[in-house]
């Protein structure tokens, strides 16, 4: 059997930084399989610019920024293996892994980590009424046609969720000569960032229909128009507000899903909230050498933030394989309190903090002016006075070591009145 | 004239109002704002707003067919349309280098059209 020291699924983002920090802090035989023609993950497709201001300083695109990481990892000589797909990963770190090239395989590693992104939630998992023609896309599908297999998808468009994937498309296909007619969130609020609603949007002049839903898809073989409406608090489409376009596409921009078959099939366990694996400060799951990173854990809105957590878990990752992470029951279990939706990690196990931790969250709805506070009992262990708060992003809270030595059950973060 | 803009310098994203006033140093006056940089803002965009355009040309002689390709720096937001037309009728040659220039000064200024990868 092939023997590595680790070996990453998933050749995006995460994967790759996982596997480049890994190697920089001691692991060798390193391996990342991935499933895709080429490394890179959805950043190949993500052509537009507002990449890698954290992490590089400057502004850069998709394929850049995945270009630097594959760079690097091709420098240090770590091995990775393209079309090739991992079917099953057991809880001693030997994964079933199969490809053209060379069949059947099971590979064995003493670390193992799972960057295997997520996945589009399309039509089927919210129910759309209407008929099942051609011409409905999820809007990540669309930007793949649009931007690496160069074909075009549409010409009159109607886009469902004002996530950042929809209204960066709203922009790709007006620019390529579509007709973009409307976009639809069913939400009083757009979870994409302001500068994508004046740059993709108003730029554009697409109008956004807040509060609105789709009642309708008409069309036997493809699209041929697609109603909205208003919906009331309920989240209930009000009859009488219908609004009809006649369109030959519908693209859905209505949300992420970690990818976690793989993590079911070990038995990892999963937080219903975020629905991806339960971790530690070291990025470890539940099953001690099995480390998760990137979207598979929570789904993330800046790839810096990905890049960050990876370098983490590769960072464990090799620690673990050189004997220097402490195995020991977790002493903190992190909570999500008032406003607050998850927090990521999950447990915290002192010992293995080097200076701080850095707890990610994100909050249940819109709000300006709160403290957000980490509380053991009735302890404030950490608060921090946050402007402006929404749920499209994430918030971090980073708190030393010191502060938490000694504490043990549970931390709640949670949100808390500024006294005027 | 009165002009409604939302600040994207940071997430904040306060609404702010801009007219002009030619009694102010700058021309304008900006209402709304909660910091200096709102109003810097305000005033670029409504006197010469600028975009990044970024988009894929037909390349030939590669693994992919499309090539990703940008603008080296921002340009005037109301070139895009013209931008687009010059990307839409260039035809590259693989094999190409990421950053590699493909239309130098775009409509005689400091910006490249550059490719995004390297394919």
């Amino acid at each position: 059997m092939n023997t590595y020291e680790l070996i990453v699924v998933g050749g995006g983002p995460a994967g790759l930084a996982a596997a480049i920090e890994a190697h920089q802090h001691g692991a060798r035989r390193i391996l990342i399989l991935e499933r895709d023609r080429e490394l890179g993950g959805i950043l190949q497709q993500c052509i537009h610019n507002g990449f890698g201001l954290h992490i590089f300083k400057e502004e850069l695109t998709g394929p850049e920024y995945a270009e630097r990481f594959i760079c690097q990892l091709e420098a240090l000589g770590i091995e990775y293996r393209l079309d090739t797909m991992v079917l099953d990963v057991h809880e001693d770190r030997t994964l079933d892994v199969i490809s053209s090239k060379h069949g059947f395989e099971t590979l064995k590693a003493q670390a193992v980590v799972l960057a295997m992104g997520c996945r589009e939630r399309t039509r089927g998992a919210i129910n759309i009424p209407g008929t099942r023609p051609a011409g409905i896309f999820t809007a990540g599908a669309a930007q793949r046609f649009v931007n690496m297999e160069g074909y075009m998808v549409g010409k009159r468009v109607v886009i469902l969720g004002s996530g950042d994937i929809g209204l960066i498309m709203a922009r790709r296909m007006s620019l390529e000569g579509a007709a973009v007619l409307a976009v639809a969130e069913i939400l009083p609020y757009s979870g994409g960032l302001t500068r994508n609603i004046v740059q993709c949007l108003d730029d554009y002049g697409i109008p956004l229909y807040l509060s609105h839903t789709i009642t309708s898809i008409t069309g036997r073989d493809r699209v041929e128009g697609v109603t909205i409406a208003r919906v009331d608090e309920r989240r209930k489409p009000i009859p009488g507000t219908e609004i009809h376009y006649d369109c030959d596409t519908l693209l859905l921009s209505v949300g992420l899903i970690p990818e976690n078959e793989l993590s079911k099939s070990i038995g990892l366990a999963l937080d219903p909230v975020t629905s991806g694996p339960v971790v530690n400060e070291s990025m470890e799951t539940t099953v001690p050498g099995i480390f998760a990173c990137g979207n598979v854990v929570q789904v993330h809105d800046l790839v810096d933030w990905v890049t960050e957590e990876a370098r983490r878990a590769g960072k464990s990752a090799a620690r673990f394989v050189l004997g220097q992470l402490k195995a020991a029951a977790p002493e903190l279990v992190t909570k999500a309190g008032a406003g607050v939706r998850y927090v990521v990690p999950q447990q915290i196990r002192i010992e293995n903090l080097e200076k701080e931790v850095d707890l990610m969250l994100r909050v249940t709805d819109p709000c300006k002016n709160k403290w957000l506070v980490a509380r053991s009992g009735e302890t404030i262990i950490k608060k921090a006075k946050k402007a402006h708060l929404t749920p499209g992003e994430m918030e971090s809270l980073k708190i030393p070591v010191d502060k938490l030595r000694g504490l043990t059950g549970e931390l709640t973060l949670c949100l808390e009145e500024v006294a005027q | 004239m009165k002009r409604d803009l939302i600040c994207i310098v940071c997430p904040m994203g306060c609404h702010l109002s801009l007219e002009e006033d030619p009694s102010h140093p700058k021309g304008f006056k900006v209402t709304g704002i909660t910091c200096k940089r709102g109003e810097e803002y305000a005033i670029k965009e409504v006197t010469a707003p600028t975009r990044m355009l970024t988009s894929t040309v037909r390349i030939e002689g590669a693994r992919l067919h499309r090539l990703p390709v940008r603008t080296s720096s921002d340009i005037p937001r109301e070139r895009i349309g013209e931008c687009m037309a010059l990307i839409n009728e260039l035809h590259v040659q693989g094999p190409v280098k990421m950053g590699q220039v493909l239309i130098p000064n775009l409509f005689g200024t400091e910006a490249n059209l550059i490719a995004s990868r390297s394919l």
